[in-house]
């Protein structure tokens, strides 16, 4: 831009612009109005599943341990934002049941496209991960409970770098044959690119259809918004985000981790996208989860509304 | 091992049917694209503390020796609207030229544009706005008006041999009207571009742009001025500038510009992040295989410099992710 006016002071609140000028939808169900409706941009869904995972993924990778009546106030105030996925805590070992019978709707596997990183992170190998996951999805289906897929490393890994896309569609085909309804694809690093990221997904889709794909992306090296982009261009419809872009990444010191949920709806919404979610009400519980754990939002919708 | 998921009613029953998508547009790009580095002039500009001028010139050899083609030096504009660029003539006098590097410096009026010429510069740029409100509050005339003074910046321009870039700002929303249509920010370009400006930046001024809204302003400005004009200038102020850099690509644009860092916050949303970071902008083209020139290592040092002599931390994610700062 050129010269910095002085009458700064006089421009619209975010508040209007926000509300008044048609960025991002403005209604309690965060349904699109008609008008908004026929704004919507042509190559992309009309509708996109967003998966919260920052009470799971999100604080998991918070150094602070967070107190679990916050941990419950920030999981309540998620649920009334209108997102329909969050993931919560807890960590499950292979005795199971009892979990899920304190009332658990929903399971979730890890594998990962990479060796390396399934030795360092389970301790065996895809192929043994994959024997166990076998009996924990079919105890699931047998009990009406659905079971999610993850595939870490899916653009690339932190020992062993790049990762074929022979693998990654080897261990998303096997994760949905087992029974798994959705596979989430991840980034587990952020060192994907709209090209890697386009080229894993046209591989993956031949085997798995897209309504059955979700992309998990990480930020960590600013790629996630565009990575997601071309995600969404090219027809998968969920995606996976932390909101105030909670969790760090584990393998690079002082770096992000997941994409902000506040910016993610923010695109969404700028393209006519329908999600369900009140964009208020998730930065709203993002202000309320980084005032709890004292630490600066990671979303940038967040960062420019709420003055510093 | 497994976690524990709990599922809440949904509130939208089913997936909606998917509208046609063509992948043909997601590989489409160019092989080449120059990217502008602002960080010397619009990143600083922005700045709360001043940055001594050695400074100033060292961080700008530094972006030279990182390969980047086009580097904006400085503002020809009064030291009483804009501290940080007191020292325009010195700074210019003072960088290493380097060969096929060019370096462009702001000419906010005339007399500007003869101090800058007087100062050695071989290429200006000058300010217009798609935006009547903007233009008004920041330069006290109406578009037209703005226009008609840079005219006599640009027949001065084209006897002297000197080029010409454009810029234009607010093209996907203004901090005052808010809304702007693609049809105005497609006049105000076309006009640029036929008074001899020989590239037009399109900026997101305060950010608040979408993948849909750069290509819709994309379309307009299309049907005026040949691609290889233009170039997009986008804010991270709301998370946005990498897609919409991305859409613009993917409309055949090959002129990027970003600051290193991402130095420059946003006057307009205290707290704010600003430009688009050329660390990240590297990262991502050359995922995708695109030609910029640009050596990715050099330029982390010339944005840790940079860093260092402002005493904050980088905006850039890959320099965080990097660094480790």
């Amino acid at each position: 831009m050129g010269n910095v006016p002085c009458a700064v002071k006089h421009c619209l609140s975010y508040q209007q612009l926000l509300r008044e000028h048609l960025w991002i939808g403005d209604s309690v169900a965060g349904a699109l109005e008609p008008a908004q409706e026929s704004a919507q941009v042509s190559g992309f869904p009309e509708y996109v599943k967003i998966v919260e995972v920052g009470p799971r993924d999100g604080l998991q990778n918070e150094k602070v341990i967070v107190p679990t009546d916050i941990k419950i106030e920030f999981i309540n105030q998620l649920s009334q934002t209108g997102l329909s996925v969050i993931e919560v805590t807890s960590f499950v070992s292979s005795r199971w049941i009892p979990q899920v019978a304190a009332g658990a709707t929903e399971v979730s596997v890890f594998g990962a496209a990479s060796e390396s990183f399934s030795k360092k992170n389970i301790n065996c190998s895809i192929e043994e991960s994959m024997k166990k996951f076998e009996e924990v999805v079919k105890s699931a289906r047998h009990m009406n409970i659905p079971a999610r897929g993850y595939v870490s490393c899916a653009l690339g890994c932190p020992y062993e770098g790049n990762i074929t896309l022979q693998k990654v569609t080897e261990v998303s085909k096997r994760l949905y044959g087992m029974g798994c309804y959705e596979i989430s694809l991840g980034d587990t690093i952020g060192v994907g690119t709209p090209g890697s990221m386009k080229k894993m997904l046209e591989s993956v889709m031949k085997e798995i259809p897209p309504r059955a794909l979700a992309v998990h992306c990480h930020d960590t090296y600013g790629q996630a918004l565009a990575n997601i982009l071309t995600a969404l261009q090219m027809g998968i419809n969920v995606v996976d985000s932390a909101v105030s872009g909670l969790g760090g990444c584990p393998y690079a010191k002082g770096a992000s981790g997941n994409v902000a949920t506040e910016d993610l709806i923010y695109m969404l919404n700028g393209l006519g996208v329908n999600t369900g979610v009140n964009l208020y009400k998730v930065m709203e519980a993002g202000d309320f989860i980084c005032k709890a754990v004292n630490k600066t939002t990671n979303s940038k919708v967040a960062q420019a509304s709420f003055n510093a | 091992m497994a976690t524990v998921k709990k599922v809440l009613p949904r509130r939208l029953v089913g997936l909606a049917t998917l509208r046609a998508v063509s992948t043909s547009s997601v590989g489409t790009f160019p092989k080449q694209v120059k990217i502008v580095e602002v960080g010397p002039r619009d990143g600083l500009q922005n700045e709360k503390n001043i940055v001594p001028t050695p400074v100033k010139i060292k961080l700008i050899d530094m972006l030279s020796e990182a390969g980047l083609p086009v580097v904006e030096a400085t503002s020809f504009v009064s030291p009483k609207w804009v501290p940080q660029m007191a020292d325009h003539a010195e700074v210019l006098k003072g960088i290493q030229k380097f060969p096929g590097v060019n370096y462009p410096v702001l000419t906010p009026n005339f007399k500007g544009f003869q101090a800058a010429v007087a100062a050695g510069a071989k290429e200006v740029a000058i300010f217009g706005a798609a935006s009547e409100l903007f233009t008004k509050k920041n330069i006290n005339c109406s578009i037209d008006e703005s226009l008609q003074r840079f005219d006599e910046i640009l027949k001065a321009a084209r006897a002297a041999g000197i080029s010409v870039r454009g810029y234009v700002s607010c093209v996907l929303g203004c901090p005052y009207e808010g809304k702007i249509s693609p049809a105005k920010v497609a006049e105000v370009t076309k006009k640029l571009y036929s008074m001899g400006c020989y590239e037009i930046s399109l900026g997101d001024t305060i950010g608040v742009g979408t993948p849909g809204a750069m290509k819709d302003m994309l379309s307009a400005v299309l049907q005026e001025v040949p691609v290889t004009a233009l170039a997009v200038h986008c804010h991270d102020t709301y998370g946005q500038a990498l897609a919409n850099t991305l859409t613009a690509l993917q409309m055949g644009v090959s002129v990027m510009d970003s600051s290193v860092a991402g130095l420059g916050g946003c006057p307009y949303a205290q707290g704010a992040s600003g430009n688009l970071a050329t660390e990240d902008l590297v990262y991502m083209l050359a995922g995708l295989g695109i030609h910029t020139g640009v050596n990715l290592q050099k330029l982390l040092e010339a944005g840790a410099f940079i860093c260092q002599a402002l005493n904050r931390r980088t905006n850039s994610k890959v320099a965080q992710a990097t660094c480790k700062l």
